[in-house]
């Protein structure tokens, strides 16, 4: 703290997201000069350690990026070399990666909704404390969690790092009545999810709105996961596709001068994938139940194109999609035939694939180029995190200004807010494969032991 | 200075409620998150324990010293073995879980590689990495009381772990390998009955044998089995003898390496140049 109006902000150990890092604010006279969420997310390597590898391989090694969302990992590795090998799957295997994926959006997005968010909301540390005072609601959110969890472990064989996943679809299937074993648990968790809905739909809202550009993969006739093609709505309005191919020319990640942090940007424009945005893109493709879950928590009606900018709602759109993921999952169910083979073969063939899934926090893009027998000789993946971070930062800015614009908050209250700034966008922050920003611990105040 | 150990000695502020702490180093998170897993028992978890650190789950942070201290990851940074260091020093238990704490994880295929050239593959200015030439376990770098194995570490053993030190009691994991669970859990062996190239034999026990079950050969997310380490264990393993099986198998020289070269490959790499050293000899 220097002289009044002035003063840096530094919390050493964010709290309540996926991986480590801290925030960084500047203040000079009232005005915010620099808002940084840092990374100090040791690095470990992926893309180096990949080239070399078989090409039946990165499904199981990337999804150690991330144990929160292993399965986007591997159905977007699976996607990439499929691609490159030029192969499609049966569409039941589809069907069933689809199924898998649902297993891991309601874990991953009922995990952020009651463990790591809505304690904000409530002004509470976490939800074991939250459990002292509202344990239903607690107890609610680990059962619907667990449901999600119910699904990985059966298809995948275990929730982290699923085993049964392989290129060109699943080491065994499962069986019609081994399915339905989890349809009745999942009639139950649709009545928790839309409880949830209802529960959060009661919080408080600052009234705050994000600028950033849109983006999220768009299938025509469904709520995009496990594939589609990249789609951007810009602020005004006007919402434009391009090819999967060509994401890395228009996603750049570029190093601006007055920061160490790699920033990506959507054609030069900060931008934002994840929940919002999926939202806004596909929103007229969601369910009858989860349509009338978002507006009965007043998203407004996206049948009718609704969009929120809000990123302190996001904890409304997270809730409404683990509907929607729900009742996915008992369509999927229900609809279920085994394939005939759980999986193609993936012949290698020399060339460059891209992939790209839309994980909970957001569109994940990988790229591998294969020699003839297989080898991966490049490999490239894009984090949502790691595009998210432009408009996270942008929000820590605006969000900080406003509450010196309103009054005069102390550091404390101004940290509070900026972590809840960060959290709005569930930061995977492990998943984080190539943020420069880690030289700044050196001059850090330290984590706290 | 990278860490700072909390303030006086004190124990748990709640009289005879003991302390638990979680730190991570590098990881995945997977390991840690296996906790907020355990839905029907982290609520009364949460009664036994006062949980004093735990980034991913609480904002409040109590300082040491813990009377049980999980630890996920491995140690790839200067800071980081000034940080385990300091949290060695804060805890009376200190008990590393999962594949990067106690065997260095995927991140120590480093170790085989020329590090700066892997910083100059990811980073556009790898002058801003600071990180190590090696990944490496917990126990290379402090006193560990317990390692439990996995990648990620299972959630029942988890549990037996935690419910085990809080009762001052060895906790119960065998050190036997995949294979006794595959038989137990009544398996057709995937190698004998379909030529699967498969780790079991001399893999760690504690999934329950979960690859094999769904059809495929185990890779090894636990570990050697019976490998000597600062915890116990006796080596009985036998990587020389499985060797020319995974060959039969349709494995050549470089898929064996690949196939050993994954989530724990630190500990498997000094089994695989004893069993190549005895294939020479
Ligand atoms: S051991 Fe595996 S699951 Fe655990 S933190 Fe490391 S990479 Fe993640
Ligand atoms: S069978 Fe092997 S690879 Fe599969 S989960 Fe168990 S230890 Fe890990």
């Amino acid at each position: 703290m220097t002289h009044r109006g002035s003063r840096t902000l530094h919390v050493g150990s964010l709290t309540r997201v996926e991986g480590e890092g801290a925030l960084h604010l500047e203040v000079q006279d009232n005005t915010v000069t620099r808002a940084q969420l840092q990374i100090y997310e040791p690095p470990r390597f992926f893309e180096a350690f990949l080239r070399g590898r078989a090409h039946t391989e990165p499904p199981d090694i990337t999804a150690r990026v991330c144990g929160i969302c292993p399965v986007a990992y591997q159905m977007s590795a699976c996607a990439a070399i499929e691609d490159a090998c030029g192969v499609t799957v049966d569409p039941r295997v589809v069907a069933l990666r689809r199924l898998l994926y649902c297993g891991e959006w309601i874990e991953s997005q009922t995990l952020h909704i009651y463990l790591l968010h809505a304690p904000d909301f409530l002004g509470c540390d976490g939800a074991i404390e939250l459990a002292r005072t509202a344990r239903g609601h607690v107890e609610r959110g680990l059962r619907l969690k667990q449901a999600g969890n119910a699904i990985l472990d059966l298809l995948g064989g275990r929730a982290i790092h699923p085993v049964n996943v392989r290129l060109g679809g699943f080491h065994r299937a499962p069986a019609p009545a081994e399915l339905q074993t989890l349809h009745a648990r999942l009639t139950h968790a649709l009545e928790d999810a839309r409880l949830t809905a209802a529960w959060v739909s009661g919080f408080e809202f600052p009234d705050t709105e994000t600028d950033a550009d849109l983006l999220a993969l768009a299938t025509p006739g469904t709520y995009a996961i496990e594939g589609g093609t990249p789609a951007a709505l810009r602020l005004d309005g006007n919402l434009s596709t391009f090819p999967l191919h060509t994401f890395l020319d228009r996603v750049r990640e570029e190093h601006l001068p007055h920061s160490t942090a790699l920033y990506s940007t959507l054609d030069g424009r900060r931008h934002l994938t994840g929940s919002l945005a999926r939202f806004a893109i596909s929103g007229r493709w969601l369910t009858r139940p989860a349509r009338d879950a978002a507006v009965a928590a007043g998203l407004g009606d996206p049948w009718e194109g609704a969009v929120c900018r809000n990123p302190f709602r996001s904890i409304l759109v997270r809730a409404v999609e683990v509907v929607y993921a729900v009742t996915e999952a008992l369509r999927l169910i229900e609809t279920y035939e085994p394939p005939s083979r759980p999986y193609v073969e993936v012949p290698p063939v020399v060339g460059t694939g891209h992939g790209a899934t839309e994980a909970p926090r957001g569109l994940l893009y990988h790229r591998y180029a294969l020699d003839a027998d297989g080898t991966v000789t490049d490999a490239r993946l894009v984090p949502p995190t790691a595009q998210n971070q432009g408009a996270i930062e942008d929000d820590l800015r605006r969000t900080a200004q406003a509450a010196l614009d309103a009054g005069e908050p102390d550091d404390a209250e101004l940290a509070a807010l900026c972590e809840r700034a960060i959290r709005n966008h569930d930061p995977c922050i492990s998943c984080s494969t190539h943020f420069l920003d880690l030289t700044v611990e050196r001059t850090r105040s330290a984590r706290t032991v | 200075m990278p860490a700072r150990v909390g303030a006086a000695a004190r124990w748990s502020e709640e009289a005879g409620v003991p302390t638990l702490a979680v730190f991570k180093l590098a990881s995945c998170d997977g390991c840690q998150l296996t906790l907020l897993d355990c839905e029907d028992e982290l609520l009364s978890l949460a009664g036994k324990v006062k949980i004093a650190h735990f980034l991913e789950a609480t904002s409040a942070v109590l300082p040491g010293p813990y009377d049980l201290t999980l630890v996920e990851g491995s140690v790839t940074t200067p800071a980081d073995t000034e940080h385990i260091r300091a949290i060695r020093a804060a805890s009376r238990r200190l008990v590393t879980i999962g594949a990067c704490a106690t065997a260095g994880g995927i991140q120590a295929l480093r170790n085989f590689a020329d590090v700066e050239e892997f910083a100059r593959t990811v980073y556009a200015r790898p002058d801003y990495i600071d990180t190590l030439a090696t990944s490496t376990p917990v126990s290379a770098h402090v006193a560990v009381d317990f390692e439990l194995r996995g990648c990620p570490v299972d959630r029942r053993q988890l549990l037996e772990v935690i419910t085990a030190h809080l009762a001052g009691r060895k906790p119960d994991i065998p050190d036997h390998s995949v294979c006794f669970e595959c038989k137990r859990r009544g398996n057709v062996c995937v190698t004998v009955a379909h030529g699967t190239p498969c780790l079991g034999p001399v893999t760690h026990a504690g999934c329950g044998a979960i690859c094999p079950t769904y059809g495929r050969g185990c890779y090894g997310c636990f570990g050697p089995a019976g490998r000597p380490g600062p915890t116990g264990g006796s080596l009985s393993v036998n990587l020389p003898a499985l060797i020319p099986v995974l060959k039969s198998d349709g494995m050549d020289d470089r898929d064996v390496e690949r196939f050993l070269h994954t989530f724990n490959s630190a500990d498997f790499h000094e089994e695989l140049m004893a069993a190549r050293q005895e294939e020479q000899s």
